[in-house]
């Protein structure tokens, strides 16, 4: 049976519900490990999960320096979608998108993985043309994309100002009806209690403070709890992914760090019933179970590692957001807060072996690393356990920048505050 | 966050643009290192304390500036011309850390 049914509930609720487990133990850091996994985010909870089930090695720790789900993935706005342009791109996200439809089942746990679509707005004819081709680049590889008119967007969002005198007005929309949203920390705490039960350590607030080395080849780590070594270390820490590379001495990176904000209103009606994005600025919102709204924009725009944002983007955002809903105005925003973003200079992650040896090496999310969860884990257990990357993760090396084989969605540049 | 031009004074930073590590050496424009040319465009210091970096205060004068900034903290440690000589800014970082 699994650990979670209605008979599993109806058994506890009669013993008053003290015979549940906790959802993972509370282990001491052992000597040493067949791999090492730093960061309890995301994507090194569902690494761990996947070096377990897929390739059966469970002598694994997964280190985190504060509580699981403190870092990005306790602090994103939930989408997921697989609506690139590249095939490269296209291809690693829909792997992903299809195990997100699964996700509840393979983990026994209820994820909340809702599919209510995620819309692009087209304000000019040349993005809707835009839209149009990056559609047709998705049909082309089998993922869902369709155009929708201005029409069909007012009967799906009815509260959007789709008339001509808008400040920015609405020609179309580009929609990939598969894409939604997922409850964060029930990904955190899904995978955590699966590696957990196939034997992995998930080791809380144990911080890596160095790396032991044997020549060039890392062999373990140093943290707050002490020593510990490892065949193989492999790093998914997001947004310290900088400070971590330079604790191995590796000062200069394809990568910025910086800060990104989200938002969430108090509860309203149902008033969005998908994820929306403008196409005029850089701005998205979606509608919570609980009914609060949860939006954000741009990043900041400067190398930052605090942990929150400033001012001139919470005005930007809400006046993205009046151009679309001026009917929100005055709705009562309850809560904001920003995570630090591991900003590529192409936009597309890292999930690579090396580049020390011994050492395993995944990042470079920028702000769209949510979605990724489960195939990144998948394809970093993948690379870690075979020592070579799965075709998914092949084009995500850490060389590509220069060998001019960068995958820039956006054609954007090597101006990471850009992508 | 106010950054302090030399010539407009302290203002708001919405006025400038912000141009990342200002450690990166450009190569002469006749180089053929390819090395050194993907160090210049791809590879930048990240440090999570004071970052020595360009601003272009395009909202204003549109010069560039070198700053230098905590990326923990945001304080502003030094701010000058970008042009010339920044040993001004480069000590401030070297006797910070
Ligand atoms: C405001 C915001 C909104 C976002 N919205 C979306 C979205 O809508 N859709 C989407 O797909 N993505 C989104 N993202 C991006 C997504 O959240 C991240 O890309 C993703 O969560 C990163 O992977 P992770 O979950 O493993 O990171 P994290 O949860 O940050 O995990 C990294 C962990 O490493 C730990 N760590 C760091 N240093 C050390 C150390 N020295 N020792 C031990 N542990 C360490 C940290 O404490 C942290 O827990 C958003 C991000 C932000 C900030
Ligand atoms: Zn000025």
């Amino acid at each position: 049976m699994a650990e979670y049914s209605a008979l599993s509930l109806l058994k506890n609720a009669f013993t008053g519900n003290k015979d549940w487990k906790p959802a993972w133990r509370k282990p001491d850091p052992k000597a040493s490990y067949d791999v090492i996994v730093i960061g309890g985010g995301g994507h090194g909870l569902s690494t761990a999960y996947y070096l377990a089930k897929e390739h059966g090695i469970t002598n694994v720790a997964v280190l985190e320096k504060g509580w699981l789900g403190s870092g990005n993935v306790g602090r994103n706005t939930t989408a997921v979608r697989s609506n690139y342009l590249l095939p490269s791109n296209t291809r690693f996200y829909e792997h992903s998108m299809k195990m997100w439809e699964n996700l509840s089942h393979d983990l026994n746990y209820n994820v909340m993985f809702s599919q209510r679509g995620c819309l692009n707005l087209a304000h000019t004819p040349a993005q809707f043309d835009d839209y149009a081709r990056r559609g047709n680049a998705m049909r082309h590889l089998g993922v869902d994309a369709e155009l929708m008119t201005v029409a069909e967007i007012k009967r799906l969002v009815p509260a959007l100002d789709v008339s001509g005198s808008a400040r920015f007005p609405i020609l179309g929309g580009l929609m990939q009806p598969r894409a939604g949203s997922a409850r964060h920390d029930a990904v955190a705490w899904g995978y955590a209690r699966g590696a957990d039960r196939r034997g992995v350590d998930i080791i809380e607030n144990c911080e890596v403070t160095g790396f032991l080395r044997n020549g060039d080849r890392i062999t373990g780590v140093s943290t707050t709890r002490g020593e510990i070594r490892a065949k193989k270390v492999a790093l998914a820490v997001a947004g310290s992914t900088g400070r971590v590379m330079q604790l191995a001495g590796i000062d200069k990176m394809p990568i910025e760090s910086h800060v990104l904000q989200a938002f969430v209103t108090e509860s309203l009606k149902p008033i969005i019933d998908t994820i929306l994005t403008f196409g005029m600025g850089h701005f998205y919102i979606s509608q919570s179970d609980k009914g609060g709204l949860v939006y954000g924009g741009d990043l900041d725009g400067y190398n930052s590692y605090a942990q929150r944002g400033s001012l001139p983007i919470v005005d930007e955002v809400m006046s993205e957001m009046l151009a679309l809903f001026p009917g929100l105005a005055r709705v009562r925003m309850l809560r904001s807060w920003g995570g630090v973003c591991d900003m590529t200079m192409d936009g597309s992650p890292i999930i690579t072996t090396g580049p020390l040896p011994g050492m395993y090496l995944n990042c470079g999310w920028c702000y769209g690393g949510f979605k990724a969860t489960p195939a990144s884990g998948w394809c970093f257990a993948w690379t870690i356990a075979k020592d070579e990357p799965h075709d998914f993760n092949a084009p995500f090396t850490l060389d590509r920048f220069y060998r001019g084989l960068v995958i820039d969605d956006k054609g954007q540049g090597a101006t990471p505050r850009l992508h | 966050m106010l950054i302090t031009c030399p010539y407009c004074g302290p203002r708001d930073v919405i006025e400038f643009t912000y141009q990342g590590d200002g450690n990166r050496q450009r190569p002469q424009p006749s180089s053929q290192d390819l090395d050194a040319w993907n160090a210049y465009v791809y590879d930048r210091l990240n440090p999570a304390g004071d970052h020595n970096e360009i601003w272009q205060h395009s909202g204003g004068c549109r010069a560039h500036l070198r700053v230098v900034r905590n990326t923990l903290t945001h304080e502003i440690s030094s701010s000058g011309f970008a042009r010339g000589d920044h040993k001004a800014a480069r000590h401030r970082l070297e006797t910070k850390s």
